[in-house]
């Protein structure tokens, strides 16, 4: 079962740049959330000091209880053992094949026959598609080959929690689309708490429970997806809709009167969303195969429920 | 590394800190013999050669210096305890120094540096691994091995190099210039000059390590990171050298 994440006025610096101040979320256990935002705007940042690999300036972060800011460095490793992190570019260890990075924190956290420790770990390597590289070195495979494994070494140790730092990024839009799916299972696998950090719009409509949207050193919006998908907030809207027009500019944020004259200009050219028929994207569902814990089944009841209504609903408008 | 007072002072904090917490790591269950082996084997592969090359002219220098000295004042048969006092003492641990520092270090910063700056750390650390258990003691205790081992290499290499320059090339007695080998040194020397040379590798594997996991900036901060390494390491060693001579002549009584 997930580990609930807690974060209460969360504030970071480095040196007298502000990265983000008084972030204050919840994570909820067992459930897929979404961190979104421009380039620069410290994502990477609030998931390394989610892990303790940075320490906030102020604020708590509550980890199945415990305020993890305050422990000693020894004492974070024992939590840290609850993490599976993805990063960027997976972080493998490029002395060592991909089966002994997968292997890695089996063997240096537990005491069990290789035997058992080559089972799970080809087991990891199967679920995420790398049967047969196990002989690799991180050097000679693909960015998304390197993706995966890094996800396998993740998953390896069991983690109640997991981070991904940008999970699509330089992947292909067929592999980005076969990952996220990937990520969908593994919710329903193994019930663990997720937190993906990421701009790529399309998988913040279909994959996450909840999103959050980082912007201007602070949190502007965390919530249920529907929330977010059909909020007015401009800085949202203008984010989900990658537009030009809107608060964020391409070096930093726009001066508010150059904000209102494009944001009237685009209303009267054309409103993209007609208001009264929130525009959702499907979510997605775990693959056919996999059993479906509870809340899945809950989900897809409310998704098919929806899709029913929505086919209602183009009929009326097509008669 | 920006130039002001403060963030001098908190490097040296921060290095200091590492020693401490390298110290406190060390005797840490279960003890990374991999890791240590491959990395001993590593560093010494890559410092023996270059030792033993630098030390040949190394001890002929000082053999030329002292032969053409000792003939002057005509004590040539002195001039065989000079030399090997030399090398002993001071030639042989600075020697091992700047090769330990200038070979084992910069190898050991740029490595540990890359893995940072690919996130490598970072890992690490987020699978509940300690980089300073699992990497930096490994490498520290293996670079105070080779240093003390190639110690002994140098004192041997440099005395030998001192005696072909002196008794071939200068026409110096074999006979005097072994006969007079333990006039001025002791053995003594030779445990200082080991001790010397454990401390001097600590000391460069420390300061390599701490600059290597301290690395940021991409690939430029690498280099920069190793650079760095070598110009601190030199100083310290230096520092520590002075220190250590005078503390060793204030505690050994002298002979002759």
């Amino acid at each position: 079962m997930g580990v609930e994440i807690g974060v209460e006025g969360l504030t970071k610096s480095f040196g007298h740049q502000v990265i983000w101040q008084d972030v204050s979320l919840t994570l909820p256990a067992g459930e897929v959330s979404v961190m979104l935002g421009p380039s620069g705007t410290g994502k990477s940042v609030f998931l390394k000091t989610l892990v303790g690999l940075l320490k906030p300036d102020r604020g708590s972060i509550r980890i199945a209880g415990t305020d993890i800011t305050a422990l000693r460095e020894h004492d974070l490793y024992e939590v840290r053992k609850l993490f599976g992190v993805l990063f960027q570019d997976g972080a493998l260890f490029g002395s060592m094949n991909l089966y002994d990075n997968i292997a890695f924190p089996l063997r240096e956290h537990t005491r069990r026959p290789e035997s058992e420790i080559r089972r799970t770990v080809l087991e990891k390597m199967d679920m995420v598609g790398l049967i047969g590289a196990e002989d690799k070195l991180p050097g000679e495979i693909s960015g998304g080959m390197r993706k995966r494994a890094g996800l396998a070494r993740a998953l390896v140790l069991d983690p109640e929690i997991i981070l991904f730092d940008e999970p699509d990024s330089g992947l292909d839009p067929v592999r980005v689309a076969y990952l996220n799916q990937l990520i969908v299972d593994l919710n329903a696998q193994i019930d663990a708490t997720f937190l993906i950090v990421t701009h790529d719009i399309a998988s913040a409509r279909q994959v996450p429970d909840n999103i959050g949207l980082l912007f201007r050193r602070e949190l502007v919006m965390f919530g249920p997806r529907e929330k977010l998908l059909t909020s007015e907030e401009p800085v949202v809207r203008q984010f989900l809709g990658g537009r030009m027009q809107g608060p964020i500019g391409m070096a930093e944020e726009k001066d508010a009167a150059q904000v209102e004259q494009e944001l009237a200009q685009l209303g009267a050219d054309a409103d993209p969303a007609p208001p009264g028929v929130p525009d959702l994207t499907p979510r997605l569902l775990p693959t056919a195969g996999i059993t479906r814990p509870p809340r899945w089944e809950a989900i897809a009841d409310r998704e098919s429920l929806r899709q029913v209504r929505a086919s209602i609903r183009g009929k009326a408008a097509g008669s | 590394m920006s130039l002001s007072p403060t963030g001098a002072l908190r490097h040296t904090g921060s290095l200091f800190a590492m020693g401490l917490d390298v110290l406190r790591t060390m005797p840490k269950r279960p003890f990374q013999m991999r890791e240590f082996i491959q990395q001993a084997w590593f560093v010494a592969s890559v410092t023996i050669l270059p030792t033993a090359l630098v030390s040949i002219p190394f001890g002929a220098v000082i053999a030329l210096q002292i032969g053409s000295l000792t003939r002057q004042l005509g004590a040539q048969s002195f001039s065989g305890a000079a030399s090997v006092l030399a090398v002993l003492r001071e030639a042989s641990p600075i020697v091992t120094a700047l090769l330990i520092a200038g070979a084992g270090g910069t190898a050991i910063c740029a490595d540990l540096g890359a893995r940072k700056i690919r996130e490598e750390i970072d890992a690490m650390q987020v699978l509940g691994i300690d980089p300073i258990h699992r990497l930096v003691v490994p490498r520290v205790l293996a670079t105070m091995l080779v240093a003390v081992l190639l110690n002994g290499l140098v004192s041997v290499v440099g005395v030998a190099g001192g005696y072909f320059f002196n008794v071939v090339l200068q026409n110096g007695t074999p006979g005097a210039y072994l006969a007079s080998f333990t006039t001025l040194a002791q053995l003594s020397d030779l445990w200082a000059a080991e001790f010397k040379a454990l401390v001097f590798g600590a000391i460069a594997a420390i300061v390599a390590s701490y600059k290597g996991l301290t690395a940021k900036g991409g690939p430029k901060g690498v280099g920069d990171a190793v650079n760095q390494s070598v110009v601190i390491t030199f100083m310290l060693l230096f520092v520590t050298n002075f220190v250590m001579t005078a503390v060793y002549f204030q505690v050994v009584p002298q002979k002759g």
